[in-house]
């Protein structure tokens, strides 16, 4: 049975030397909290890469092409006028529109892009429940790490790379 | 001043003045004020601005009754305050994204102290500005047609007409705006969530911070979509302005037909916006107790970037003049003779020394440092560009190529309620904010007060 334990951390230094510690000792590590974002600990969580940017750009130029096509049906078939002799299909100043609203688009499609692959929004969560967890927004570093074999030797692992407090988190 | 993070002189970091500020200080002393309130001075600044707020909701009442004649507008000036104000709020709207977008992405680290609440700046007064057009629509309840949706009279908008990118702009800026701010808002709402004492705070940062917290997972992904939308929002702030320039630009006025104007008006976004974000930031230093987070370093980059743009807004507006004369039209240039000598003349003097000669005091170091010159400095270049948007609508309009039409704009007292009011609104706005809202982002001060070494 796998058994989950979350290990309390002063600074973001003592929890990446403790990831490291976790890692050669042959467990899992999870997930990482932190209280501001610390560079490259993704990567040493072996996370993957994320794809938001594809998203936001095939949400925006869809809504690009979207928006011109909008203003050629209305300006060159629904409701053709003739102002000031200029082509029906004005395509220089037809891309104003795609411009501004394609890049609200991208931003929409980023942000629900971000809000799927981070499972949020999340009304609750197992890790709330952990006294203590709610310094991780503040001031406190946390890790979260799994063991399959030996729970017990893992909690000496933390303990001993400076973890200030190990709770085991249990699923719901 | 701040009982937690107390500042230090001289600085003992670069941008941060206090010798050690850790997570937990800086997290005290931005967040810790708004759950026991800012006392009598924040209440009272809040008294100070309502009376605005409802002078403004009366001269939009009266106005949508009477119709735009109780303005000193006339057959020939057609466009006036508020189209000046459109300009004007917008153009500080456009700082705010500005400063928030290109800092981060040129790695100005110091940006942390200011984005949140330049960002939050750039909301209030868009939206501002985005009353303004409606306002000035004389038959606002027609607004909405300026979106395309089918309809009985089977019509569509004129997709050529300025006033319809205009539209598409500022709809466009504002979501965008609001978007860029909520992202970089969750984790201090989680903060909030987890810090407050309060059943009824938990509950509603908690809802709006989304369950966040904190991983390694949501950081990488929060810092892909914020600066993706940063790279994304530096051209559309220009184009959003520029847009706003080409109102002006594609017309057949004199003095209207400037293929420099869409550059110009974003500079002069980005120098009245910079201008009103040092305002602002002495404001919430003062206010909040912020002076080891805001630094007088913090002043004096902004100041240079003041500096700055005030060389660029006057070779603009050489450039400006240059063309007039160089281009040999006769009306183009009677506009430029009348600028200097005309009805408004003394009004076009008061704008090159505000937004020309007084911004230069800012070679000197001290003045950079020294908020009780730089304020002044700051109040002096907002003026200038209000003088500049409105200069540029009255001086056309009254020397067309028809004499037999020149006329002059006179003041009424409505326009300068709506001149005068929309400030109050904006303040009152701003106060909101700062009571509910961590001005400062906290996580990013965590992170470069570990960078800075100080935690």
């Amino acid at each position: 049975m796998t058994v989950k334990l979350l290990a309390e951390f002063v600074d973001g230094e003592t929890l990446r030397s403790a990831l490291v510690r976790v890692r050669s000792t042959g467990h899992a590590a999870l997930d990482a909290f932190t209280p501001y974002p610390i560079e490259g600990l993704d990567e040493r969580l072996g996370q993957e890469r994320p794809r938001i940017r594809l998203a936001m750009l095939v949400g925006g130029l869809a809504s690009a092409a979207f928006a011109y096509g909008l203003q050629w049906y209305s300006a060159v078939i629904d409701y053709p006028i003739n102002s000031g002799g200029r082509p029906l299909n004005s395509w220089q100043v037809f891309l104003l529109v795609p411009f501004e609203v394609g890049i609200f688009a991208a931003a929409l499609a980023g942000v629900l892009a971000f809000l799927w692959s981070c499972r949020l929004p999340r009304l609750h969560d197992a890790l709330f429940e952990i006294p203590g967890f709610e310094r991780a927004t503040q001031d406190r570093y946390f890790l979260l790490t799994a063991s399959e074999i030996s729970p017990n030797d893992l909690r000496a692992v933390l303990t001993g790379a400076g973890a200030v407090a190990v709770t085991e988190l249990r699923s719901p | 001043m701040s009982e937690v993070l107390a500042a230090k002189a001289p600085p003992a970091h670069r941008w941060i003045s206090s010798e050690r500020a850790d997570d937990l200080a800086i997290t005290q002393a931005v967040a810790d004020p708004l759950f026991t309130g800012f006392g009598k001075r924040w209440w009272l600044a809040l008294l100070v601005t309502l009376p605005f707020v409802l002078w403004l909701f009366i001269a939009v009442v009266w106005l949508f009754y009477r119709g735009i004649g109780i303005w000193g507008v006339n057959s020939t000036i057609v466009w006036g305050v508020a189209i000046a104000n459109y300009v004007w709020w917008i153009g500080i709207g456009n700082a705010g994204t500005l400063i928030s977008a290109m800092l981060l992405l040129t790695r100005q680290r110091w940006r942390a102290s200011i984005n949140r609440f330049a960002e939050a700046m750039t909301l209030f007064a868009v939206a501002i500005a985005g009353l303004m057009p409606i306002i000035h629509l004389g038959r606002p309840l027609y607004a909405y047609w300026l979106a395309p949706y089918p309809n009985t009279m089977a019509l569509w908008p004129q997709w050529r007409s300025a006033l319809v990118w205009d539209f598409w702009a500022i709809v466009s800026y504002l979501l965008f705006s609001i978007l860029f701010w909520y992202v970089s808002l969750i984790p201090d709402l989680a903060t909030m969530r987890d810090r407050t004492p309060h059943r009824a705070g938990q509950l509603l940062y908690g809802a709006f911070a989304l369950g966040w917290r904190g991983s390694a997972r949501e950081w990488t992904r929060l810092k892909i979509l914020h600066t993706t939308m940063a790279a994304l929002g530096v051209p559309l702030v220009c184009s959003v302005h520029s847009i706003v320039g080409l109102d002006f630009a594609a017309s057949l006025m004199p003095g209207w037909q400037e293929s420099i104007f869409p550059p110009y008006f974003v500079v002069g976004a980005m120098y009245s916006g910079f201008a009103m974000v040092v305002v602002l930031a002495a404001t919430i230093r003062w206010g909040l107790s912020l002076q080891a987070i805001i630094t007088s370093r913090h002043f004096d980059v902004m100041a240079r970037i003041l500096l700055m743009a005030s060389i660029v807004m006057f070779y603009s507006y050489a450039t400006e003049w240059f063309m007039g004369w160089y281009g040999g039209e006769h009306a183009e240039r009677e506009v430029v003779r009348f600028e200097f000598t005309g009805t408004y003349a003394p009004l076009y003097w008061a704008l090159l020394a505000c937004n020309c000669l007084i911004p230069q005091l800012l070679w000197w170091p001290f003045a950079r440092r020294s908020l009780l010159m730089l304020i002044p400095i700051a109040i002096a270049i907002n003026i200038g560009m209000w003088l500049e948007r409105i200069l540029i609508v009255w001086n056309t309009l009254s020397r067309g190529y028809m004499p037999s039409l020149w006329r002059a704009f006179h003041f009424t007292f409505w326009d300068w309620s709506f001149l005068i009011a929309p400030l109050g609104l904006f303040a009152f706005l701003f106060l909101v904010f700062m009571r509910l809202v961590p001005s400062v982002s906290m996580f990013d001060m965590r992170k470069l007060a570990h960078e800075e070494a100080a935690a």
